[in-house]
């Protein structure tokens, strides 16, 4: 346990201390152990790694250190062996001795782990040269190899909590705020709100206490950065949130988590009773005399308590429905009083900006959005993973240079952006420089940062269907316009997925969006009609062809395509009549088989299974 | 059940504020919300039953029916259902033979889709009593559910 540090000095010292405790050109074994890498059983590979080190009486003089997300989530469970900085993925669960061996012990390179180019063919060695993390810029997500989340002392010594103590003893509240409006940090949960206003507003506010909330509510399906970043730097958060809370005058915070994310609700809380040990979190912090303490919530798993007002109806104890905006939260928020909500990743940029200052920052990115942002690239793509880029980065440089573009050598349909308030961007725009801006300019948005990627086998009419289903499903249900109408617009998408669709149905559904668009109360029913519109605007020949003609060009919804086989490539090998459950599928070995539509229920059992692409699919 | 939910309200200092996390540990606890329990809830919290019932019946995380002994949940993220992961959860509901959000009658499985669980890489993602099955397909979804029912019985399949 660490006895309090009672001043910004103090800190130094210690920092000092813990850095030169550690010798940089002592090896270290990194592994990532965030929820992606922990789900291909990584868990079994770090026990290997400590036994195997404590059996060669290793403990100690090798540093082993296990670290939150790398991003590369792909090609886990990957190792990182330093200082040279060798990168070995899709590690097996048994290779600990054989990597401690022979690359930490002598050097030896071991060939079949390391990373190969899935289009050039191309070996990579070291971790930095590897094209996925070459073109990224990891300023806030970089800090997670280096910190394993369970220790403070890993986080002090890369200097964490110097810029809380800079801003305690050297900046006044006032100036803090200003640094923040300057480097024009924008909100990176969705709405792009300039963070630095919302403090200002909430500083002058009327009322006590203040409030400052993180929402960790991450409820976007295929975003997971704030998770990755709660879980793999815990402390990076905790320290914006302090900077933010002396700033604005607050003596109370909440983190308002998934309760789908143990890991982070896990970590996050060591990270608190460590902070709180420290005097870094608590009464008279450092000494300074502002006091600021934490308290944790779990969420119940409903996506509009994403947004604040809602989210602070259940932080409150109440079902999570949101009021009108009329009354901004920075006035009346949680219980009524001053209220300053940041996303995650938003409070993990404050220690940098006071660090480096606003101009350093105000230099990263595009005229209107300022620094990076951490996209989580997922979908059909070669390289799933968290990705971080200067904001204005192309679309085309994070799906084919970083992403390392579609598998199977299928062609990009669409890229889809902004979650269930976004919408899904056509090729023709994969040159455009994704900021605030430019996506809101083209009907999508930046939303939280996911990016899901589809290709010429995803069908934009399903792809509408499914966000509308989700929202139907997420929806509180308190004003009408979002109740009831993104639930009419699912029965029209479903329609026409289903055959029924009639002509004036895409024009209907233009026009529910409008009224739904105007009327509904939040955000979520505002932003609902945003991926039909968007594929409607960008893919609407797809709609056409599942009106007029009854098709469905990329054959995924299930009332308009049949299933068959095609005799010149089917070779006979009995897989599929092996699998179909309804045994539509026949033939005699080693001839080509057939599928009877009588009895198929695409299931799909029979393309997943056939070695040959022999099943066709209209 | 009285003493379990005191013990897990006085961990939360009684503050009403907390009754979510509150009731996620009494779900826990029981695995699924009984009845008497919400009572409990709202007699130690001092708050209406049909607060806590309003509260329930909002987060999809609460159940009032007992899950089944076998809990699988199927991801339903953007990543997965780009993958198509609803074609392996009408494989599983066909099999079970109950709807997603359902319990067979004998209690032996429940059967939910999810919104994200973020584990984009694997998907589609079948969690099988709290273990990660990634890159999962209609075929492999068959398989691990006749490793859950057949226990003990013939298995017929070629692999």
């Amino acid at each position: 346990m660490m006895s309090k540090i009672k001043s910004f000095d103090e800190l130094k010292s210690v920092q000092e201390r813990l850095k030169a405790g550690r010798d940089p050109k002592k090896p270290c074994i990194t592994i990532c152990v965030g929820t992606g890498c922990l789900a291909y059983g990584t868990r079994k590979l770090v026990d290997n790694f400590r036994e195997e080190l404590a059996k060669r009486d290793l403990t100690g003089k090798i540093d082993f250190r296990t670290s939150g997300c790398h991003g590369f989530c792909e090609r886990g469970p990957m190792v990182v062996i330093s200082p040279e900085k060798i990168f070995y993925q899709r590690v097996g669960l048994d290779d600990a001795g054989e990597i401690i061996d022979k690359t930490v012990l002598t050097g030896e390179i071991i060939d079949r782990l390391l990373y190969v180019d899935p289009q050039t063919g191309e070996k990579y060695v070291h971790e930095d040269d590897v094209p996925f993390y070459k073109k990224q810029t990891r300023l806030v997500f970089g800090q997670n190899s280096k910190v394993d989340p369970e220790s403070m002392d890993d986080y002090l010594a890369i200097g964490g909590y110097g810029a809380l103590g800079k801003a305690l003893t050297g900046m006044k509240p006032e100036e803090i705020i200003q640094e923040v409006i300057k480097a024009n940090l924008r909100g990176r949960g969705g709405g792009g709100f300039p963070a630095g206003w919302k403090w200002d507003e909430t500083r002058k506010a009327k009322g006590e206490p203040k409030y400052i909330i993180c929402n960790a509510d991450e409820g976007d399906p295929g975003a997971y950065m704030d998770r990755s970043l709660l879980e793999g730097n815990p402390h990076l958060v905790l320290e914006g949130m302090i900077i933010g809370a002396y700033a604005i005058g607050s003596s109370q915070g909440y983190i308002y988590v998934r309760n789908e994310y143990p890991l982070a609700v896990k970590n996050i809380n060591i990270a608190i009773r460590q902070a709180r040990e420290a005097g870094l979190l608590g009464k008279n912090i450092m000494g300074s005399g502002f006091s600021f303490d934490l308290k944790i919530n779990r969420g119940g798993g409903a996506f509009v308590c994403g947004e604040s007002s809602a989210l602070f109806a259940s932080l409150e104890g109440r079902a999570g429905e949101p009021r009108a905006k009329y009354i901004h939260a920075t006035d009346k928020g949680l219980y009524d009083k001053p209220t300053n909500l940041n996303n995650v990743e938003t409070w993990a940029n404050i220690p940098f900006i006071i660090n480096r200052g606003a101009d350093w920052f105000a230099g990263i990115g595009t005229e209107g959005s300022k620094g990076t942002k951490i996209f989580s690239l997922v979908g059909k793509i070669n390289n799933t993973g968290l990705v971080e880029v200067p904001m204005g980065t192309t679309i085309r440089t994070i799906v084919f240079e970083i992403g390392g573009g579609i598998p199977g050598g299928k062609k990009f349909k669409a890229i889809q952006t902004g979650g269930p308030s976004g919408g899904c961007i056509p090729e023709a725009h994969l040159d455009l420089p994704v900021d605030f801006d430019e996506l809101t300019k083209i009907g999508s948005m930046m939303g939280s940062g996911g990016m899901i990627v589809m290709d010429e086998n995803n069908c934009m009419v399903d792809v509408a269907k499914y966000f509308t289903n989700f929202l139907v499903s997420e929806s509180c249900g308190k004003c009408v316009p979002c109740r009831e109408g993104i639930r009419r617009m699912r029965d029209i998408l479903a329609d026409i997925a289903d055959g029924k669709g009639r002509e004036g149905d895409v024009e209907l559904l233009q026009s529910m969006a409008q009224g739904i668009q105007d009327g509904a109360l939040c955000a979520l029913g505002n932003s609902a009609p945003n991926p039909v519109m968007s594929t409607i605007r960008y893919f609407r020949d797809e709609y056409e062809a599942h009106i007029k003609e009854k098709r469905c060009p990329a054959g995924v919804c299930r009332a308009l395509i049949t299933y068959s086989v095609d005799p010149e490539k089917c070779t006979g090998c009995t897989l599929c009549a092996k699998v179909c459950p309804t045994k539509a599928a026949t033939g005699v070995k080693k001839e080509a088989h057939t599928i009877d539509p009588a009895k198929c229920t695409k299931c799909g059992a029979c393309r997943e299974s056939c070695k040959f692409d022999a099943i066709i699919v209209r | 059940m009285e003493d379990k939910v005191k013990n897990i309200i006085k961990k939360y200092g009684s503050d009403k504020s907390f009754i979510v996390p509150i009731l996620q540990d009494v779900q826990k606890e029981f695995n699924y919300l009984p009845k008497d329990a919400l009572f409990s809830v709202s007699a130690h919290l001092s708050v209406p039953i049909s607060r806590v019932y309003e509260v329930v019946t909002f987060y999809k995380a609460f159940s009032l029916k007992p899950k089944g002994r076998n809990q699988l949940s199927l991801c339903m993220g953007t990543a997965c259902h780009v993958r198509g992961a609803e074609l392996i959860a009408s494989n599983v509901s066909d099999i079970l033979g109950i709807k997603e959000g359902d319990t067979t009658a004998d209690l032996e499985y429940s059967f939910e889709t999810v919104g994200c669980l973020g584990a984009c890489a694997l998907g589609p993602v079948l969690v099988v009593n709290g273990e990660y099955h990634g890159h999962m397909n209609i075929a492999k979804s068959t398989k691990i559910l006749k490793k859950l029912g057949k226990k003990g019985a013939t298995n017929d399949e070629q692999d």
